[in-house]
């Protein structure tokens, strides 16, 4: 089983569980970039593989699918530790998905004290604007 | 210099108590000691041979005195009353205990330092001239530019897991200090035919294993562009590295699998997507950031007191001769001050000299310091009329050693002597190089000559780019060491090409006695310098001196 975590810790019901499988997508790491457009056509929740945590691919891939105008739901699936919650919402994710056993080992708060991810951030200094 | 705003204070101090809390989290548990091992790294924390390093971040090499001070406080309150200063315009202290580098990293926080991306697959500290402001030849100060990468860099959050480490330099100069050629990305300060302010790019520079002088990927990029055209060199890499082979993970290597014209192509789409993020915002922090580097108010005052002991004072003279380089201003001068004293271990200072070079900062240096690329300590604003005194007080801290550029200004790595993956010692052998020369009184008759050492293959010696560069290798559970001749690590940035068969660690010094010995035979006259030499007669007469006429090892190699 997995564990959801966003802003507000734990999650005990998936806010996308209404979005049909046609519209889910699940994106590896190694996804050619050029291939995005197509792939994101008609979806409204995309995950993005996190193989291992210190694979920082889809830290990458999130942003381009930002930045070419996707507005629907972004995921990170996979190894995600909670040093990363801040780097990966910045990135343009809304939400990550961990298995049982790393939320056991990390517990909500420790991923809570990242939920101030907004703050002390430089890129939303030098770009005027949410990045 | 730059000073802290409230922004980058508050983001360092929050840095560092997530990194008290990881140290802790890792001690019950919370962190595997897979996960704990990238988060020490981005935050300069190394496990070496014998213990933990933790490698600080000096940015673009500019130090005030009381940063200088403080950085002697960390050296005697944790470790061992040293410091290391590196090629890198790092300064590393290789004792801590683990539990007290929190402690370490605040009292760093007090003076406006961070170890912050001094290690792991992040963009590193970035590097600039070290005359930065200084220099008689300059176009434009690099330290700004540097700065504002420094930020952008900084927590980046796309790029804290990157296929490898990034390393970039600036120079704003032409005649180039800043081994730009020599990394990830070069970025040299121009003007286009128009008279607009902008960069050369360099992509895929490096040495390691594999060296390779960079290539330019953009020739002229406009100054407002600068942060979304390398944020999109790092996109297009970070997806595009290896990540099955660490020895192919750099972007050098992508862009030799690729090609350059490929890179460009992909750069340039990525760079028009993410172009529009960028407001403009970061050109007026820029603005602020440079009035932070404003010159100083130099003084116009008589040089009288130098060209007296200039006149009168042989050892005053030499050292004049060698550390003495031209300043932008009338009566003034940049003054090195060299950590290669004959046998030391080069780029050691201990907690007492750092005092001495604060206090001369403070005093008569209009309380500025730089740490050279060359492990090397730079006064860049001194009043010549003060060069005297502060010759004196070098003198009595033992730090007048009088060999900037020469055959004993040696740049080594840590070698066997610290680091988990050196092939051979590197210290002990610039140590006999640079003492023998001094008792063959040979070094100012030698003149310009660099030798780079590095103690295994991933070249933190920087020995392909040295004029003559030592390489130590492992070869049987015994050291061996290579030599390349005509490295060169400016602006005419080249490899090194070796000259046959390595030497054993008691052959070494001798070989390059002869090298030398050949060079000063073989030289058209005092004024050519040993690489325009190199470069006129070519390998042979070296290789003959070293290997002999009939040398079967010499037609092997």
């Amino acid at each position: 089983m997995t564990v959801l975590i966003n802003d507000t810790g734990f999650l005990t019901t998936d806010p996308t569980r209404w979005i049909d499988p046609e519209a889910r997508i699940d994106l590896p790491p190694d996804t050619d970039p050029a291939r995005l457009r197509c792939l994101l056509i008609g979806k409204e929740l995309v995950r993005i593989a996190f193989p291992g945590f210190a694979d920082g691919r889809g830290f990458t891939l999130a942003r381009m699918i930002r930045q070419q105008g996707y507005k629907g739901w972004l995921r990170a699936h996979g190894h995600v530790i909670a040093d990363q919650y801040a780097m990966i919402r910045r990135s343009g994710f809304d939400d990550v998905e961990i298995d049982d056993d790393l939320a056991a080992r990390q517990p909500e708060e420790q991923w809570l004290s990242r939920a101030d991810w907004q703050a002390h951030d430089y890129q939303s200094r030098l770009r005027g604007r949410a990045a | 210099m730059y000073r802290y705003t409230d922004f980058d204070a508050a983001f360092v101090a929050t840095r560092n108590a997530q990194f008290r809390a990881q140290v802790e989290r890792r001690i019950d548990g919370s962190l595997t000691e897979d996960e704990f091992k990238p988060l020490r790294l981005m935050n300069g924390l190394y496990l070496q041979l014998h213990a933990y390093m933790l490698r600080v971040a000096i940015p673009y090499g500019t130090l005030n005195s009381a940063q200088l001070r403080q950085l002697a406080y960390i050296a005697e309150r944790w470790d061992k009353g040293y410091g290391h200063f590196t090629t890198r315009q790092n300064i590393q202290f290789n004792w801590p205990k683990l539990r007290d580098v929190p402690d370490m990293l605040d009292a760093l926080a007090e003076v406006q330092m961070h170890a912050i991306q001094t290690s792991g697959n992040t963009i590193r500290n970035v590097t600039a001239d070290h005359f930065a402001g200084a220099a008689a030849d300059e176009i434009a100060d690099p330290r700004p530019v540097a700065e504002l990468i420094r930020q952008w860099s900084t927590d980046h959050p796309e790029f804290q897991f990157l296929p490898r480490k990034f390393k970039i330099a600036v120079t704003g100069s032409p005649n180039d200090r800043a081994v730009t050629k020599a990394h990830d990305i070069g970025l040299r300060m121009i003007r286009n035919d128009a008279g607009k302010p902008g960069f050369e790019v360099i992509v895929g520079g490096g040495l390691g294993r594999t060296p390779v002088i960079g290539k330019i990927v953009r020739d002229f990029l406009p100054e407002a562009d600068l942060l979304p055209y390398l944020e999109a060199v790092v996109s297009v890499w970070n997806l595009l590295g290896r990540r099955d082979n660490k020895y192919k993970s750099r972007i050098k290597i992508t862009v030799h699998e690729h090609g350059i014209d490929d890179i460009r192509a992909r750069v340039e789409d990525r760079f028009a997507l993410l172009r529009p993020a960028f407001s403009g915002v970061d050109q007026q922090l820029f603005a602020q950031i440079k009035s932070d580097f404003a010159p100083p108010a130099f003084e116009d005052r008589d040089t009288a007191p130098f060209d007296q002991a200039y006149e009168q004072d042989s050892v005053f003279r030499s050292w004049a001769d060698t550390n003495l380089s031209d300043h932008r201003a009338p009566g003034h001068a940049i003054a090195q001050i060299s950590l290669k004293a004959h046998g030391a271990t080069p780029g050691d200072a201990s907690a007492d000299q750092m005092r001495v070079m604060a206090d001369l900062a403070a005093r008569y240096g209009h309380d500025e310091l730089r740490i050279s690329h060359e492990q090397n300590i730079v006064l860049p604003h001194v009043h010549k009329a003060d060069l005297p005194a502060i010759h004196a007080a070098l003198k009595e801290a033992g730090l007048a050693t009088a060999n900037i550029g020469r055959i004993s200004d040696i740049i080594a790595c840590p070698g066997m002597d610290y680091c988990a993956l050196a092939t051979a010692r590197s210290i002990p052998i610039a140590q006999e190089i640079a003492t023998r020369f001094d008792q063959l009184k040979l070094e100012h008759e030698v003149g310009d000559l660099k030798i780079k050492i590095s103690g295994c293959i991933n070249a933190c010696g920087h020995h392909h780019v040295g004029h003559i560069g030592v390489l130590g290798l492992d070869r049987a559970g015994v050291e061996s060491y290579q030599i390349t001749l005509g490295g060169d690590h400016t602006e005419n940035a080249a490899i090194g090409q070796r000259t046959g068969p390595g030497f054993a660690a008691d052959e070494i010094v001798p070989a390059i006695e002869r090298i030398v010995d050949t060079y000063l035979s073989e030289r058209l006259s005092a004024d050519e310098a040993f690489i325009d030499t190199f470069a006129r007669v070519g390998m042979t007469p070296f290789k003959t001196a070293l290997y002999g006429e009939n040398d079967k090892r010499a037609k092997a190699a």
